[in-house]
């Protein structure tokens, strides 16, 4: 007999995942705005202090992590206007999960060409 | 204690392999279901029970072979079987299902099929569940017909289309499917949840009833209609086919219009 404690995940599918990643996607930029302000505020500290903390963002894993919340953000805006289509669109509800597909291609497409561009410049090299 | 049954007189013996024309094919299953008895022990248990089962048996039929002919401590609810009375609901193999509408040949049986009691709600034993909190909430938004005018000598009339526009929601049985499915009601037991607001939403679009603003009242709460993040859950579960999110959708946008 086999024990196992714990209860088995609900399998949801595309809207419940959609739901799962819109609350990941928002805490995660959240947590960078957070940062953003302090960082940000800095100027009014001192220009200097501003310019050295901005500059140490200057490296591989910053470039990395910029880039997952580009990821984070795109995703979390064209869902986002998906979910207000589902509240305020008449046919919402019954084209959420075309809606779903439409916004993980545009997530592709904008996601994709700016991390060419982002990574090729961060990491190829000044 | 066994009373022996006379046999008929007409009984007649067949060889076995006689009669095939009916048959129908069996095959094995894994049933794997989570037992938890308070009496016994604070922590739930996986049990496996390995049965042969028919083409046409569904999941509710492998629960009872197991509690009539293996285990009779095994506790769960059912009354009519049929997929009318909305007792059986529960997790099949991770979503919200009636155990008497799904058929195992419908469900992977070269893999356990996991059977659990339907989430948010507390355990009593095995798959029982209380249901108190979820009959609460549909209580609290007055589901019976509210009438202000003069009690008509026959029957109230409505048109064709009038009657269209709840259809949906008169379908649903109570079993809590959709309720239980929805992740906001897990982690927010004072969430009204989706069964209630379906309902709500059978006597909001009624042309008969006139207490449609009161439900809206009631649901323009924090813990009403606003708390739906439309993870569709709900719509998925529901073994009547309700919409359910667009039932809840078209009660967000009922109680918007009616403020401007």
């Amino acid at each position: 007999m086999p024990t196992k404690p714990a209860g088995t995940l609900y399998r949801g599918r595309e809207g419940m995942w959609s739901w799962v990643g819109h609350r990941i996607t928002g805490v995660v930029i959240f947590f960078f705005l957070l940062v953003h302000v302090l960082d940000t505020s800095l100027v009014r500290v001192s220009p200097e202090a501003y310019t050295a903390v901005i500059g140490a963002y200057k490296n591989p894993l910053m470039a990395l992590g910029e880039t997952g919340l580009v990821a984070a953000i795109v995703f979390h805006a064209f869902n986002g206007l998906r979910v207000i289509a589902i509240d305020f669109w008449k046919k919402g509800a019954k084209y959420q999960r075309q809606m779903l597909w439409t916004v993980l291609v545009l997530w592709l497409v904008v996601f994709g060409a700016f991390a060419i561009r982002h990574l090729s410049l961060a990491l190829g090299g000044h | 204690m066994t009373t022996e049954m006379a046999e008929p007189a007409s009984k007649i013996e067949l060889p076995a392999g006689i009669g095939g024309g009916g048959e129908i094919p069996t095959f094995n299953i894994t049933l794997r279901v989570r037992r938890y008895n308070p009496e016994v022990s604070e922590e739930p248990v996986w049990q496996d029970h390995q049965l042969t089962m028919y083409g046409t048996d569904r999941v509710l039929d492998a629960l009872h072979k197991v509690k009539w002919e293996i285990d009779g401590s095994l506790s769960f609810r059912r009354s009519c079987a049929h997929g009318i009375c909305g007792s059986d609901a529960m997790r099949i193999n991770g979503r919200n299902r009636l155990a008497c509408k799904t058929l195992l040949k419908d469900l992977d049986t070269s893999k356990p099929i996991t059977v659990e009691p339907i989430k948010g709600l507390p355990v009593e034993k095995d798959l029982i569940v209380d249901m108190e909190p979820f009959f609460q909430s549909f209580r609290e938004v007055m589901p019976f017909l509210i009438n202000k005018g003069h009690e008509p000598t026959k029957e109230r009339l409505q048109s064709v289309e009038d009657r269209e526009r709840f259809d949906d929601t008169t379908k649903c049985i109570l079993c809590a499917a959709c309720t239980s499915s929805c992740p906001v009601f897990w982690t927010d037991g004072q969430y009204f949840g989706p069964a209630a607001i379906v309902n709500a939403h059978r006597f909001i679009f009624d042309s008969r009833d006139d207490a449609g603003d009161m439900r809206l009242e009631i649901l323009n709460d924090k813990e009403g209609v606003w708390r739906c993040r439309t993870t569709f859950n709900c719509s998925e579960a529901c073994p009547r086919g309700i919409q359910v999110t667009q039932a809840i959708a078209e009660v967000k946008q009922a109680i918007l219009a009616r403020k401007i």
